[in-house]
Formats: C-alpha cells, sequence, structure tokens
C-alpha cells in the first residue's frame, strides 16, 4: 500500500511542479501528528518519508530517462543521459562547454524543452516510406539548438535508427591542416583528417549495424586497393580509416550506401531507419576560408565531404529523416547579428533546403530559468550566498535576459 | 700660487705694496638673492587701492563692452563676460581668465602693528598671534558674562535650564583655513582645537542663547544636495500607463531613455534587445545598478537610443538617464541616497588632447 502511494506522489510532483513541492512537505508532517500506538506502522511511515527524503528538492529532475515518454508535462525538467549512451552515442557530439560540465557535475542532465519535444513528435508521426522530412532547428545564438538536436538524437538512438551525426559542419570547412586534391575526381578536394576522424566516430555510434549491412557495388580506391560487393560495412570504415588518402571517399561512399538501402528496400534484413543530423548545417552552403595552392578561396563545392553531405541533404532517398541545425557561432564570415534561416543559409542553401519543417529555439520561459537555477543550485555551482536569494535570482535573470548560453557562462564565472 | 699664499702676502705687506687680487670665479646663483627667505611678497595700501581704481574702471569698460548699464553691473556678469570674450577649454577651473576684485585675489595682509616709536598698539602682540589670542580672550569674557547673567537669575529665582537652545543643525564650525583667513594669521591644530573647545564650552551653558549671532559667525551652513537635482516630470501615456523621459551623457556618448513602468523588465536600446547590443557583461551590469540599487528590477520597460562614443561610454550614459529617469518614481530619501551611491553625478572625464 505505501509503494503505490509513492508513485502516486510522483506523479502528482511531475505535473504540478514547485508548488506541490510544500503540500507534500506538509502531508507529510500531517502523517507524523496522526502516528497510530502501533509500532509496525510506525515502522512503515518512517521507511516512507526517509525513502521520500531526496525527492523533494529535485523537483526540476524527471526520472524518465527514456525521451520515448517525455511530454509536456516534462518541460522544463532535467532527465539524465545514461553514461553508457553518453560514450556510444556522443563521442564529439556535444558542444565541448556541456562536455565540461558533465565532468565537473559527474552526470550529463539535458533539460527538456517543447522545440524537442515538437520534434520528437514529428518523428514519431512520420511516414518513413515516403522521401525523409528536412527539419532546421533556428533560433538566436545561445538559445539551445545543439542541445535540442542531441536530445532528439538520443531519442533516435533509444530507438535503434542509424545515426549519422555530424557535430559541427563548420569545422570541415574552415581550418584544415591537409587540404589533398582529390584522388578520384581531379576538381575536388580531400580532408583526410578530419573524413577519418568522422569514420572513427561513427563506426562507435553505430556498432551493431556494421556487420549486418552489405556494400551493393565495387568500389575501386587504387590500382590494388578495392572492395568487392556484398562485402560488410565495417570493413569500407576500416578502409577508410586505415588508408588515410582515400579516407573521404570513403565516407562518400559509406553516405551514399546508406542512402540506398535505408529504406529497406534492398535486402530485407536490414530494414533500419536512417538519420542525418548535421549541426551547422549552413556551413555546406556559404564560403570556406581555405585556401587552394594558387591561393584562391576555396568553394564548398569543390570539397568532397561537403558534396557528398550536399547529396545526402536531398530528399530523393526514403526511410529517415534529416535533422538539421543553424549555427552562427563558427561560421566564417557571417555578421553576428544573423540568425534568421534565410540569412544564415544564403540564397542557395535555403533553395536547396527548401521544403523544410521549421522549429524555433528561443530563450528560457520562466519556469525553464527556475528549472535551470534550482539544477545549478543543487549541484552547488553557485557558490556565493547571494544567489541563493530573490534578489540574487533577479540580478541572474537581467544579466542573462534567460539565454541558457549566456547563463551558464555567468554562473561559471561567479 | 693657492690663494692662501696670496691672501698671507697681501696681509704681510699691505702699507707697502698693492698686490693684484686674484678673481675667485662663482657661480652667479650666490650672487642672486634668496627668494625664499624673503617671505610672501608685501603689497603696500596705495598698492591694492590703486589695483582697486584699475578694477572699478575696468569693471565699466567692460559693462560698456558687453552693452548693459554699468551701474548694475555684477560680479556674476562679469565673470558670464569674461567667460564669453576669452573662452578657454581648460580642464582646471582655477586655471582660465578671471576678473575679480583685488580683495579675493591679493591675501589680506595685516597693517603695520606699532606705532613711530616701535610700540605696539594691541596689548597681545608679543604673544605672537595676537587676533587669535584676543578671539579667545573675547569668547572667555563672554562666557564669564553668561556665568554672571545666570547667578542673577538664580538670585532672583527665575533661573530655568530649559531656556532657547541655538539650532546648530544644518550647519559645520568653520575650518581652520577659514578661521586663518579670518584672522589673517597663521594658526596651529592645536590652537584651532582648543578655540573649538571653548566655542563647545560656551554652547554647553544654558543661557548661550544670548550670544547667538556671535557663534554663529563661526558656523558655515551646509547646503541641502540632493535639492539641486530637477527630477523629470513623470508623464502619462493613453493607457494610463506612468511613464518618464531623461537624458544622460558620458563622454561623447548621448542616450536618451523612456522608461515606462507596469512592465517586465525588457530593454531596448537602438531597437535591439539588450542582450545583443551589449555583449560584454561589464556594460550590462552598468545599466543593472540603477534599477537594483532602488530594488526595482523587473517593474519597468525601458526603451532607449544611444549614438556616439564606444561601448562603455554609452553604457555609462544609458545608466545616468536611467537613474535620472527614476528619480520620478522614487521618495525623497531615495533620492539622497542615489546621490550619495554616486548615480546621479555625470562622470566629467574627458578625452585629453594630444600633447607633443
Amino acid at each position: 500500500m505505501t509503494s503505490c502511494k509513492r508513485e502516486k506522489n510522483k506523479d502528482i510532483k511531475k505535473i504540478n511542479g514547485v508548488s506541490f513541492r510544500i503540500t507534500k512537505r506538509a502531508t507529510q508532517k500531517f502523517r507524523h501528528l496522526h502516528i497510530p500506538s502501533s509500532g509496525q506502522q510506525l515502522e512503515a511511515v518512517a521507511l516512507e518519508t526517509a525513502s521520500a527524503e531526496p525527492n523533494p528538492l529535485s523537483v526540476f529532475r524527471t526520472s524518465e530517462q527514456d525521451p520515448t515518454y517525455h511530454s509536456e508535462g516534462h518541460t522544463g525538467q532535467y532527465y539524465m543521459l545514461p553514461p553508457a549512451h553518453i560514450q556510444k552515442l556522443f563521442p564529439y557530439g556535444l558542444p565541448p562547454r556541456f562536455q565540461l560540465q558533465i565532468k565537473t557535475f559527474n552526470e550529463g542532465c539535458v533539460m527538456v524543452r517543447p522545440p524537442a519535444l515538437e520534434l520528437i513528435s514529428y518523428l514519431k508521426r512520420a511516414d518513413y516510406s515516403k522521401p525523409p522530412l528536412r527539419y532546421v532547428l533556428h533560433g538566436d545564438i545561445g538559445t539551445g539548438k545543439t542541445m535540442s538536436l542531441c536530445h532528439v538524437l538520443h531519442y533516435c538512438y533509444t530507438q535503434g535508427w542509424l545515426i549519422v551525426h555530424i557535430p559541427d559542419a563548420h569545422l570541415w570547412i574552415k581550418n584544415c591542416k591537409e587540404l589533398l586534391p582529390s584522388s578520384s575526381r581531379p576538381s575536388r578536394f580531400d580532408q583526410p583528417i578530419q573524413a577519418s576522424q568522422w569514420l572513427k566516430n561513427f563506426k562507435i555510434t553505430n556498432e551493431r549495424f556494421l556487420s549486418k549491412l552489405k556494400t551493393t557495388q565495387r568500389y575501386v580506391w587504387t590500382k590494388r586497393e578495392s572492395t568487392k560487393k556484398g562485402q560488410p560495412l565495417g570493413e569500407l570504415i576500416d578502409q577508410g580509416v586505415n588508408r588515410m588518402k582515400s579516407s573521404s571517399d570513403v565516407v562518400g561512399a559509406v553516405l551514399r550506401e546508406l542512402r540506398l538501402q535505408a529504406g529497406g528496400t534492398t535486402e530485407g534484413e536490414g530494414a533500419f531507419k536512417l538519420t542525418v543530423a548535421v549541426d551547422g548545417v549552413n556551413a555546406l552552403w556559404g564560403k570556406t576560408s581555405l585556401k587552394k595552392e594558387d591561393r584562391t578561396m576555396c568553394e564548398p563545392e569543390e570539397l568532397t565531404l561537403i558534396h557528398n553531405l550536399r547529396k545526402m541533404m536531398k530528399n530523393n532517398w526514403s526511410g529517415g529523416a534529416i535533422l538539421t541545425a543553424l549555427s552562427q557561432t563558427g561560421s566564417v564570415f557571417k555578421p553576428r547579428s544573423a540568425y534568421l534561416p534565410n540569412e544564415l543559409l544564403g540564397e542557395e542553401g535555403f533553395d536547396s533546403m527548401e521544403p523544410f519543417v521549421p522549429v524555433s529555439v528561443s530563450n528560457y520561459n520562466e519556469k525553464e530559468f527556475e528549472s535551470c537555477y534550482l539544477y545549478y543550485l543543487d549541484r552547488s555551482w553557485l557558490q556565493h550566498p547571494h544567489s541563493r536569494s530573490e534578489e540574487g535570482k533577479k540580478e541572474l535573470i537581467f544579466l542573462c535576459n534567460k539565454n541558457p548560453s549566456i547563463l551558464e557562462r555567468l554562473c561559471a564565472a561567479l | 700660487m693657492p690663494l692662501w699664499l696670496i691672501v698671507s702676502a697681501t696681509m704681510d705687506a699691505v702699507s707697502s705694496v698693492k698686490l693684484p687680487v686674484r678673481q675667485i670665479y662663482v657661480s652667479s646663483s650666490l650672487w642672486k638673492k634668496n627668494l625664499a627667505a624673503a617671505g610672501p611678497q608685501k603689497f603696500t595700501q596705495e598698492f591694492i587701492d590703486k589695483q582697486v581704481e584699475e578694477f572699478e574702471v575696468g569693471k565699466r569698460h567692460l559693462a560698456n563692452m558687453m552693452e548693459e548699464d554699468p551701474e548694475t553691473f555684477t560680479q556674476e556678469d562679469i565673470d558670464r563676460s569674461i567667460a564669453y570674450l576669452f573662452p578657454s577649454g581648460l580642464f582646471e577651473k582655477r586655471a582660465r581668465p578671471f576678473m575679480k576684485h583685488p580683495e579675493e585675489i591679493f591675501p589680506k595682509q595685516t597693517a603695520i602693528q606699532w606705532d613711530a616709536k616701535g610700540r605696539p598698539f594691541h596689548f597681545l602682540f608679543y604673544t605672537g598671534k595676537q587676533s587669535y589670542y584676543s578671539l579667545l580672550h573675547d569668547v572667555y569674557e563672554k562666557i564669564l558674562a553668561i556665568e554672571r547673567h545666570q547667578d542673577k537669575m538664580r538670585n532672583k529665582g527665575l533661573f530655568t535650564s530649559d531656556t532657547k537652545q541655538i539650532l546648530l543643525t544644518g550647519s559645520r564650525w568653520l575650518l581652520k583655513e577659514e578661521i586663518e583667513e579670518n584672522l589673517v594669521e597663521n594658526i596651529s591644530d592645536q590652537d584651532y582645537m582648543r578655540l573649538i573647545q571653548l566655542m563647545e564650552k560656551l554652547l554647553s551653558m544654558p543661557y548661550c542663547s544670548l550670544e547667538k549671532e556671535f557663534i554663529l559667525k563661526f558656523r558655515k551652513q551646509l547646503e541641502v544636495q540632493s535639492s539641486k537635482y530637477e527630477i523629470p516630470a513623470l508623464q502619462y501615456d493613453p493607457q494610463g500607463v506612468a511613464f518618464s523621459v531623461a537624458d544622460g551623457r558620458r563622454k561623447t556618448a548621448k542616450a536618451s531613455i523612456t522608461l515606462r513602468d507596469s512592465g517586465s523588465g525588457n530593454i531596448t536600446i537602438n531597437g535591439r534587445n539588450y542582450l545583443h547590443y551589449f555583449p560584454v557583461l561589464q556594460n550590462r551590469v552598468q545599466l543593472m545598478f540603477p534599477l537594483l540599487f532602488v530594488g526595482m528590477m523587473g517593474r519597468f520597460d525601458i526603451e532607449g537610443s544611444v549614438e556616439g562614443s564606444g561601448h562603455s561610454a554609452q553604457a555609462g550614459a544609458l545608466r545616468l538617464a536611467i537613474s535620472r529617469a527614476l528619480l520620478s518614481f522614487v521618495s525623497e530619501g531615495e533620492v539622497e541616497k542615489m546621490r550619495q551611491a554616486g548615480l546621479l553625478t555625470a562622470d566629467p572625464r574627458i578625452r585629453e588632447r594630444k600633447k607633443p
């Protein structure tokens, strides 16, 4: 009897939020006053209150770790990413500051927010026999586009989809140390380091699919090396990782294979859903900051990786979804005030991405801010005693205007 | 040959032979007068009278130049005219050209204190600080007079201790420098403290109100600073929401603000959100400070426009404008607190010119 009462209280907590915390405490005390004389019942009550004790403070947390079951009732609450999932799914996928936070707090907690929930609901209801829908997360700087994307990716991972995740497309168009002319096509350029890095990450994330999927055609890399038809995808990836020279082409081949096999149109065994998640998708159609050997600027078209990615962005395949997020922070040659899709994508990008489903991400509202504030307090991140008072909270609200990234940076300095 | 030998030679043969005297070359600083030893420059009374005459004539000329009535030309008019005729960009106000009465320019000097035979006029001349000691003497005389008055009242049986007391709030004792100026003498710190103690003793007596004028000569009134600020008028827009408009300046930046009541803490500057306009944390803290100080953080909506100078100066200008706009929403005591916190003072620092 006591156990089902406990669960009911938890559910009520989830839905109503802060106010119920006080009433729960009140009911606990009330129960103490009406302790009956028999010792057994006393023990049972003591047990229940002792186990319920840690919960009153964690109103901003939810114990629902599976994104499939996140709903509107969970908005504003933090859920914990299981460490095993973090290692597999996000070897380099999470934003660097969030990785630091995971290290500091010893846990990775993500807030459930409306844009991510919206995306997940679209994914649940989409028809996967048709061409994939393109979703674009857009919004002001620091509002949480990348984190929402990671949340949705976690959902896809738990659903068992194959994930193609490019954490930041901007990294492929700037600061490249080695730019080799492509071995296969004369007018293109390869980026071996970035390509092999990405292949390694891809391998870690999608371990279980690699042996099931087979290549559909023969790929010739050099005069002596080639991959025959019907080889498992894992071999293709190893080829790319070991031979850096041809790694960019391997990436292109892998993407092509996935496109062909996504809807389960070829061999029946490998029916899987494919999600292509690109952060900083405006990098694909902007300008690069790389220079060719004759000191002219490189176009993104001329880079193998970008060219292949653009092919993935087209919806001429089926059985999956394309999730993208715009980003101004890593972009080159874009002013800081630009945050709208047509500004960041440019004309060319906008035309190629159209039609897409825009999902807007904005600053925290009151409840979400409250939740974040309580989370930092809980983790003892806000050390100064003034930050615990009402005025301190008002100061925080003013200084960051409820922008998630600025709040995070503000608290880090405190 | 060394000098002393020559000297001794001259001493021996002074009567008979006139030996040549060798010139000793020394630096010219030995021949100059030791200026510091002479003391402050003394002006004769005739000199000062002449200066006063010249000043009066000059005043009439100036009034003529400015096409105003020479008879009713006051010192303020003189200051105004000089500032107009000789505009100066110097920061130090005392370095700018001025035209003042010679009394204010030349330091007060004591006339000769003794007669033709060398006999001093004042009986305390040989104390060295005759005005100071004579002042102490006078104060003590008054104390004795009051005691005598007290005794008289006691004898008559009319002694009451709750007589009219002198109001001392809003004034302070004259400073040592001011007393020195009045006495035209230098006094030491201990002398000053002695004088103040004596005045306090005078004040502690019940019938001190008899000497009120004398005591008030030694007290200086302090003005109430906060009454200087003009509070912007509180206006109401058609919906009945109160708002006020104010300006602020810092370096070359000029800001203008509309502060609306019953808002939610949104701030828009030049059409953009303040988070985008001021990415630097320090500037946002500057914006926050007036509201935090007064404790009205989430109450107002601010719409501002600012131009000129750099981001820090713009933030400073906005802060001043917000503080001024807040004056109309805040009580008197708060205004004084804000003034003491430095929110209402315009920062006078400007960029210095380039020097070679």
